[in-house]
C-alpha cells in the first residue's frame, strides 16, 4: 500500500483546483435536463474544452491531457468538490468514447473524438426500446442494407433516451441480422439526428424536466462510416460499455464523498432538526461513500495492474446507486419540508431513485454478481 | 499510489492461509480447549513468529506493521482459531514490551487474554498466561495480570468453541498507562477484530455458495433461485466493501496517519456488519441444515456475533466515528 500522490499528481491537482476555482459558475446553472439548460451546460462543456479539462484521460491530440486513472480519479474529487455543473456529455465521453477507442477505425476515432471533446457533436444513447429494457437483446429497430447508396436504412424506435431532445447524434443498437439470434445480428450505429427520417419527442422525467426522448427511425439512412465494429457485432460492441456505464467511469467516488461532506455540513445549520438518530444515519452515509472510495482506489490498482474489472464494475453500480439513494433519502429527512421545495437535495433525490433502474436495473445486477461472481447456477 | 498488498504481505497471507486449512480444520475450531490439536495449532503459529509480528527486531519480533496484521488476521478469522490471537498479537506487543515482558523465556507469558471493558471474562484463554485488564476505548491504564493466579470459572456462551471463563482477582504483574501505547493497543485490537470479521464472513459466504450449488429441490439446484442469487449478492457487496476499508484502516495505523482512529473505527463498523449480514443469509440459504451444530456453519456464525460484539460493537464505532465527523451525539454513547 503507498497511498500518497506523486509530484505530478499533486501539481495536477493543484492546476485542476485552480482552474475550477476560477472558472465554476457561482451560481449553479438551469437544470441540464432542460433546453435551456442544456444550452448553458453544453457552454461550460466548451470552456473546459477550450483549457483542455473536458477530456483529462484522452490523448492531447483530441484535446485531452494524458491523464491517468489516477488523476482522472484526482480531477473528478476536484470537480465535485468545486460544485462544478453536472457533464451533459457524459454518455458520448464516458460511454461512447471508450468504445470507439476500442473499436473505432483510425479514421472514425479522428472524426468523432475531436467533436465529441469539444461539445460540437452531443450524444445520447439509443439502446432502450418500448419491448426492451432489461432484456436488451429483444431489439426490433431494424438496419436494412441499402447496398447501392452503401449503408443503412433504420427503421423502429428507441425511448427513455436521456436528453436526446437536445443532443444531435444518438449511437445505439439496430437488428442488422435475422431477429432468431438475439445477441447476433446486431450492429452498433452511429446517427447523426439531423439525418432524415429522424424525428425526437422530448417527454417529462420524475423532477418534470423534458430529460427523456423518444427518437423514431422511418427509413433513416447511415452510411457504412457510420457502423462501430463489425457489422452483426453490435452486441460484443456495445457491451464494452456497460462496463464503463456501471463501474467507476460513470460514478467516481469524488461525487459521493463531496455530497457526504454536504450533508454534514447541513447538520450543523439544522441542529435542532439533526436528532441523534438522525446523525447516525448521517454517518452511515458518510460511511459507504468512504467504502466506495477505498473500493475503487483498489479497484484502480488492480486495473493499473492489468486485471479487468469484468463483472464487478456490478458492484460498483449496485453499491453507488443504493448508496446515493440512502444519502438523498437522510438529506431530506434532515431537511423536513424545506426538502419538498425544488432544489439540489430534492433534485438529486429524485435523480438517485433512478440509479438503480438505468445501466441495467440492479436486480440485473445482482444476477451477474451471484452468477458470474459467485459462480452460482445459471438454471 | 498502489492500493494492493505488496509482495511480501502476499507471502504472509498465503503462509497464515495455508496453515489454516492444514492445521485447522473445523475438527480443529470443535476441539476441547485443552486438546492436543488446539497446542499444535498454537505451537504453529508461534513457529511462524506471528506473536512477535508487532514486536520490534531488536526485541526479538519480526518488526512487521499493521499492514501485515490484517491478512494475518483476516485468514486465522476465516478458520475461526480457537486461540486468544486478537489478544496476543494485535493487543499485547506494545504494552508488553513497555512493561518489559516482551521476551521473556516462559512461553506461556507471551499468550495474552484481554479483557479491555474490564468485564471480569476471558476467551480461548487456556494458553494464555497472561491477562491484559482494562484499555477499552484507547483509554485509561491496563493491568497486566498472572493468570495462573486468577480465580477462573467457565461460562456457558453461545459461542462453545469460545471458551469462555470469569475471572477473579490474580496477581498484577505490571501497569501500562501511557496513553500513546494504550490507545495503540486498543485500536490494533479493534482493528484485528475487524480483519477477522471480513474472513469469517468470506468464509460463511463460501460454504453458501457451495452448499446452495449442490443442494437440489424442484429438480435444480437452490442457488438458481433468483430469491436465493439477490440473497448472495447482497451478502458479498456487504464484504468486499467492507474489506478495503479494513485494508485502509490498517495503512492508516502502519502509516501513523491522524485519521487512524476514524478508520479503525470505519473498519470495525462495517466488517462486524458484513459478518453478521452474511451470516443472516447464510443460515437462511442452508435451511434446517445451518441450524443443527452438526452442520459447521455455526462455528463461524457464532464467532461472528461474538466478534462483532467484541472489541466495541458497530453502534458503538459508528457513534465514535460521528464524533470523529464533528456530529456528536447528545446522548450517552453505549457501553461496551
Ligand atoms: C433516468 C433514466 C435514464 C435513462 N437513460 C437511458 C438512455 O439514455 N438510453 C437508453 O437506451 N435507456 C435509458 N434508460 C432506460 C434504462 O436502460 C431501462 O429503464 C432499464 O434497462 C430497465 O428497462 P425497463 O425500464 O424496460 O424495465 P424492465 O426491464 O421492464 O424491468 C421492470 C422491473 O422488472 C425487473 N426485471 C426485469 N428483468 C428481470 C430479471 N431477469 N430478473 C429480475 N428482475 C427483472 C427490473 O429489475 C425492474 O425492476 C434510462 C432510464 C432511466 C430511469
Amino acid at each position: 500500500m503507498d497511498l500518497t500522490w506523486s509530484e505530478r499528481e499533486q501539481a495536477f491537482r493543484a492546476e485542476a483546483k485552480a482552474w475550477l476555482t476560477a472558472n465554476v459558475p457561482a451560481e449553479p446553472l438551469p437544470s441540464g435536463d432542460t433546453r435551456e439548460g442544456f444550452a448553458a451546460h453544453v457552454d461550460w462543456e466548451r470552456r473546459m474544452f477550450a483549457d483542455r479539462w473536458s477530456v483529462v484521460s484522452w490523448p492531447p491530440e483530441y484535446g485531452g491531457r494524458d491523464a491517468s486513472l489516477w488523476e482522472w480519479l484526482i480531477f473528478e474529487e476536484e470537480y465535485y468538490r468545486a460544485g462544478a455543473p453536472q457533464r451533459v456529455t457524459q454518455n458520448g465521453i464516458f460511454l461512447l468514447a471508450p468504445t470507439l477507442f476500442e473499436f473505432g477505425t483510425p479514421e472514425q476515432q479522428r472524426y468523432w473524438l475531436p467533436r465529441m471533446a469539444a461539445a460540437e457533436d452531443l450524444w445520447c444513447q439509443g439502446w432502450s426500446e418500448p419491448g426492451a429494457g432489461s432484456d436488451l437483446a429483444a431489439i426490433r429497430s431494424r438496419a436494412d442494407r441499402d447496398d447501392q447508396a452503401g449503408g443503412w436504412r433504420l427503421t423502429g424506435q428507441k425511448t427513455w433516451t436521456t436528453r436526446g431532445a437536445f443532443c444531435t447524434h444518438l449511437f445505439g443498437l439496430f437488428r442488422s441480422g435475422p431477429s432468431a439470434d438475439r445477441h447476433r445480428g446486431l450492429s452498433y450505429f452511429l446517427v447523426p439526428l439531423d439525418t432524415p427520417g429522424v424525428t425526437v419527442r422530448g417527454f417529462p422525467r420524475l423532477d418534470g424536466d423534458e430529460g427523456f426522448a423518444e427518437v423514431f427511425f422511418a427509413d433513416a439512412f447511415v452510411p457504412d462510416s457510420h457502423v462501430l465494429g463489425e457489422v452483426h457485432e453490435g452486441w460484443r460492441v456495445a457491451m464494452a460499455t456497460t462496463g464503463s456505464e456501471r463501474g467507476l467511469t460513470l460514478r467516481s467516488p469524488g461525487r459521493f464523498k463531496h455530497a457526504a461532506d454536504r450533508l454534514i455540513a447541513e447538520v450543523a445549520h439544522r441542529h435542532p432538526a439533526a436528532t441523534d438518530a438522525l446523525i447516525e444515519r448521517v454517518t452511515g452515509v458518510w460511511l459507504r461513500a468512504f467504502a466506495y472510495q477505498q473500493f475503487t482506489l483498489a479497484q484502480v490498482s488492480q486495473l493499473i495492474a492489468g486485471e479487468a474489472p469484468g463483472a464487478r464494475s456490478s458492484l460498483n453500480k449496485v453499491y453507488w446507486s443504493e448508496l446515493d439513494i440512502e444519502l438523498h433519502e437522510t438529506a431530506l429527512e434532515l431537511l423536513g419540508m424545506d426538502g419538498q421545495l425544488d432544489n439540489e437535495w430534492s433534485r438529486g433525490f429524485q435523480f438517485s431513485l433512478a440509479g438503480p433502474i438505468y445501466a441495467g436495473t440492479n436486480e440485473i445486477q445482482r444476477n451477474i454478481i451471484a452468477e458470474r461472481l459467485l459462480g452460482l447456477p445459471r438454471k | 499510489m498502489r492500493f494492493a498488498p505488496t509482495a511480501e504481505q502476499q507471502d504472509l497471507r498465503i503462509a497464515v492461509r495455508e496453515l489454516m486449512r492444514d492445521r485447522c480444520p473445523s475438527s480443529v475450531v470443535r476441539a476441547e480447549p485443552d486438546d492436543p490439536a488446539i497446542n499444535g495449532l498454537a505451537e504453529e503459529i508461534c513457529r511462524m513468529g506471528a506473536l512477535g509480528l508487532l514486536v520490534a527486531e531488536r526485541d526479538g519480533g519480526l518488526g512487521l506493521d499493521e499492514n501485515y496484521l490484517v491478512p494475518l488476521m483476516v485468514e486465522t478469522g476465516w478458520a475461526a482459531a480457537p486461540l486468544p490471537l486478537v489478544d496476543s498479537i494485535a493487543f499485547a506487543p506494545g504494552l508488553l514490551s513497555h512493561a518489559g515482558y516482551s521476551d521473556g523465556p516462559d512461553y506461556r507469558k507471551r499468550w495474552c487474554v484481554a479483557d479491555p471493558a474490564k468485564r471480569a471474562e476471558t476467551r480461548f484463554g487456556q494458553p494464555a498466561g497472561l491477562l491484559l485488564r482494562g484499555g477499552f476505548g484507547g483509554t485509561g491504564a491496563v493491568q497486566l495480570v498472572d493468570l495462573d493466579t486468577a480465580v477462573r470459572s467457565h461460562l456457558a456462551a453461545m459461542d462453545p468453541s469460545a471458551d469462555v471463563h470469569d475471572v477473579r482477582g490474580g496477581q498484577e504483574l505490571a501497569i501500562v498507562d501511557d496513553p500513546v501505547l494504550v490507545r495503540q493497543a486498543w485500536q490494533r485490537g479493534v482493528l484485528a477484530a475487524a480483519a477477522q470479521l471480513i474472513g469469517l464472513a468470506r468464509h460463511m459466504l463460501e460454504m453458501t455458495v457451495d452448499y446452495v450449488a449442490g443442494r437440489t429441490q424442484f429438480g435444480v439446484p437452490v442457488g438458481s433461485f433468483q430469491a436465493v442469487k439477490h440473497r448472495l449478492a447482497t451478502a458479498l457487496l456487504a464484504v468486499e466493501f467492507a474489506a478495503p476499508v479494513v485494508d485502509r484502516a490498517g495503512h492508516s495505523m502502519a502509516s501513523a496517519n491522524p485519521g487512524a482512529d476514524r478508520d479503525v473505527s470505519s473498519a470495525k463498523a462495517l466488517a462486524s456488519e458484513a459478518a453478521r449480514a452474511v451470516g443472516r443469509e447464510a443460515i437462511q440459504c442452508h435451511g434446517a441444515m445451518g441450524y443443527t451444530t452438526e452442520y459447521d456453519l455455526q462455528l463461524y456464525l457464532k464467532r461472528a456475533w461474538a466478534l462483532a460484539a467484541d472489541w466495541g460493537s458497530a453502534s458503538w464505532h459508528r457513534a465514535r466515528l460521528a464524533g470523529h465527523l464533528g456530529m456528536s451525539l447528545t446522548g450517552s454513547t453505549p457501553a461496551g
